[in-house]
């Protein structure tokens, strides 16, 4: 495994899911991400997993949500059409607290858009796609090794909070191949979900404890409880009371929010000096890189804040490195969906926004122009 | 003769956390649930090896109120959900609990899938016609010329001939009877329950809450004595005309199928092919009680 070789971003993906301990992938084809359902329908049950071609998006979901309450980590991966036919059961599952991950690999859109066109249209979906309010964590790799490392990464989030982890690849990478060494497995981190070590007369799927995540136990293990996508109570049954629901709420927000410095994460690259900060991620943060090298060059003082975590959004990290830089500029391949999120913070005066949805990338040179002010 | 009292029904009911429930007096969802409970208990299933999954509406409320590993999801969703449940764990027996708008319209197409791939599931259709919980509107199962509220004038759309659709897609075992033949239905859902693959078992029921008022059939009785009496065998409408069963409910098995391979079985020849069927069975094994 060790052995440099070429590698593609959704084959990664695939190697990662197998890496991190999934056994079960439940999906519908869609350009760019079917790579990823043809890995793993040959790897699966080589690894005592499975595969399974869903009806659609819907069900392949809510497949995922089954075969994890089964104690499998489970996943999906489609993109920007399937992720929206599976916004309803991604609510689910942050409702119900049930652990998997689901790779989007995103293309041009509104609607079938260009499927096979890159984009980074879908950053807001994975934020606020399903109805309600609720906590969500979004990964997004900018390199093929990234792709492997972030969806181990996404399983032991997911597994370590109860929750959806979105891995949010852009067709860039998906589709891209590069030269990769992946990590021997001895330094693979895994995790696995807590389990309950109470009798199973006592346990509560969705308890306080200080960790804010309860133990969650698989169905057939002897604990035999209630799951539902109405409000409930800390059993599991549903509930209309007041005092009920507002806890639960509040903690399903706060066993993400205490732990954002842990899950949110950035790379930086000589922003300590910079008067110009670039905000990118996903295959824009490769073209900025560029971008960055030509402008040093010229001697101007730019650095590079790479977000690997989407959601939640790092915000204190955001606001440290771009307080004392003059300008900060933002290229997505969207019209600015996360641009909102650091105007936020830095105010929309010092931002400048460079945005394609045409479906081409967004080059180097344009994100030079940016930097030299043209 | 001794009394048979309905077994232990303490034993599976949440009796403690969940009753009241949420049905209407004279609702007979109570009566498919009941059903289920003799079933399972008759046939002596472990009750940590039972799941029941169900999606949304009257009928999807019943899991809340039975000690099983049980799962409320969303609607029409509840094959999907029970789908990834079967595959990671097929030692375990799954219902899945559903009314006629749940299965039949927004879950449709789970539906017939599920029956194609013929997987493990016992799914218990509680037909009453209408869609209860939202106040009475047409559903997939509604008679032609019914009223309802989002039908005022009478409903057009013809309704899916459940049994048919259920063998034509493909499932191994199909039988349909009524709340009123408790008995009849228990002993259909234990089959279900026997039968490896995919079981389709139709209660009739009514909601006379809404489709008896809108229609005037009336109250919970008076329906109820309706099933009854337009209900027949399948041995007897054998031998009736088409003209005599218009109207009538027919009861029985519609199909059974031993032979068929189930899904789980199927996709365990692949794990074999494919060198993990040892590391799946060792999974299984660790998942079982603690």
């Amino acid at each position: 495994m060790t052995m440099p070789r070429m590698m593609q971003g959704n084959e990664a993906c695939a190697a990662g899911a197998i890496a991190a301990g999934c056994l079960f992938f439940g999906g519908y084809p869609i350009t760019p991400s079917t790579d990823i359902a043809e890995h793993l329908a040959r790897e699966l049950p080589r690894v005592g997993g499975v595969f399974i071609q869903m009806e659609d998006e819907i069900a392949s979901m809510a497949a995922v949500i089954g075969a994890s309450i089964g104690g499998a980590k489970a996943m999906t991966a489609t993109s920007g059409p399937g992720f929206s036919l599976m916004q309803e059961n991604i609510g689910y599952a942050a409702m119900t607290e049930v652990p998997c991950v689901v790779v989007n690999v995103m293309r041009l859109g509104p609607s079938t858009g260009r499927p096979t066109s890159p984009s980074q249209g879908d950053v807001m979906q994975a934020r606020w796609g399903s109805h309600g309010d609720h906590p969500i964590i979004a990964l997004a790799p900018a390199s093929v090794l990234e792709c492997f490392e972030m969806t181990v990464r996404a399983f032991n989030l997911s597994e370590r909070y109860r929750i959806p982890v979105i891995v949010l690849i852009d067709e860039v990478v998906g589709h891209m191949r590069e030269k990769v060494i992946l990590p021997p497995r001895e330094d693979i981190k895994v995790l696995e979900r807590l389990r309950p070590s109470e009798p199973p007369e006592w346990y509560k799927p969705y308890g306080s404890s200080p960790s804010d995540v309860p133990p969650l136990a698989p169905f057939g293990s002897g604990y035999r409880y209630h799951i539902t996508g109405l409000h409930h109570d800390e059993a599991g049954f549903p509930t209309n009371r007041v005092n009920e629901v507002r806890p639960w709420t509040r903690r399903i927000f706060r066993k993400i929010k205490a732990n954002v410095h842990r899950i949110a994460r950035c790379e930086t690259d000589g922003v300590e000096d910079a008067r110009t900060v670039i905000v990118a991620y996903g295959s824009v943060a490769r073209a900025a890189s560029e971008a960055i090298k030509t402008a040093r060059a010229k001697r101007r003082k730019v650095g590079l804040l790479r977000l690997q975590t989407l959601w939640p959004f790092p915000t204190r990290t955001v606001d440290a490195v771009c307080r004392e830089a003059r300008r900060v500029i933002v290229p997505e391949m969207n019209l600015g969906q996360m641009a909102i999120e650091v105007e936020r913070i830095v105010g929309d005066r010092k931002v400048r926004r460079v945005n394609r949805i045409d479906g081409e990338m967004i080059t180097p040179r344009e994100i030079l122009d940016a930097i030299e002010g043209k | 003769m001794s009394v048979k009292h309905p077994p232990s029904a303490y034993t599976y009911l949440r009796h403690k956390k969940k009753f009241p429930h949420v049905w209407c007096p004279g609702c007979g969802i109570g009566i498919v649930m009941g059903a289920i409970i003799r079933a399972v208990d008759g046939l002596g299933l472990d009750q940590n090896h039972v799941a029941i999954i169900s999606g949304i509406g009257c009928t999807s409320r019943m899991p809340v109120y039975m000690d099983f590993n049980t799962m409320h999801t969303t609607h029409g969703r509840a094959l999907a959900f029970a789908t990834g449940l079967k595959l990671v764990r097929p030692d375990m027996h799954i219902i899945v609990v559903m009314g006629d708008g749940d299965a039949l319209a927004i879950g449709g197409n789970h539906f017939i899938h599920a029956a194609r791939r013929n997987i493990g599931l016992t799914a218990v259709i509680l037909n009453n016609h209408i869609y209860g919980m939202t106040g009475g509107q047409v559903s997939p199962s509604t008679p032609v010329g019914m009223v309802a509220t989002t039908a005022p004038y009478g409903n057009t759309d013809p309704p899916f001939p459940i049994t048919d659709l259920s063998i034509a897609a493909g499932a191994a075992y199909v039988a349909r009877s009524t709340v009123y033949h408790s008995h009849e239905l228990e002993k259909y859902i234990r089959t279900g329950l026997e039968v490896p693959g995919f079981a389709v078992i139709e209660a009739v029921s009514y909601c006379h809450t809404t489709v008896g008022r809108l229609n005037k059939l009336g109250g919970a009785v008076e329906m109820m004595r309706n099933l009854k009496e337009t209900s027949l065998t399948r041995r007897m409408a054998e031998k009736r005309s088409p003209e005599e069963l218009e109207g009538k409910i027919v009861r029985g098995v519609f199909y059974h199928d031993a032979c068929r391979k189930e899904y789980c079985a199927l996709y365990q020849e692949i794990q074999e092919k494919a060198g993990g069927a040892k590391l799946a069975a060792r999974r299984i094994s660790s998942m079982e009680m603690v």
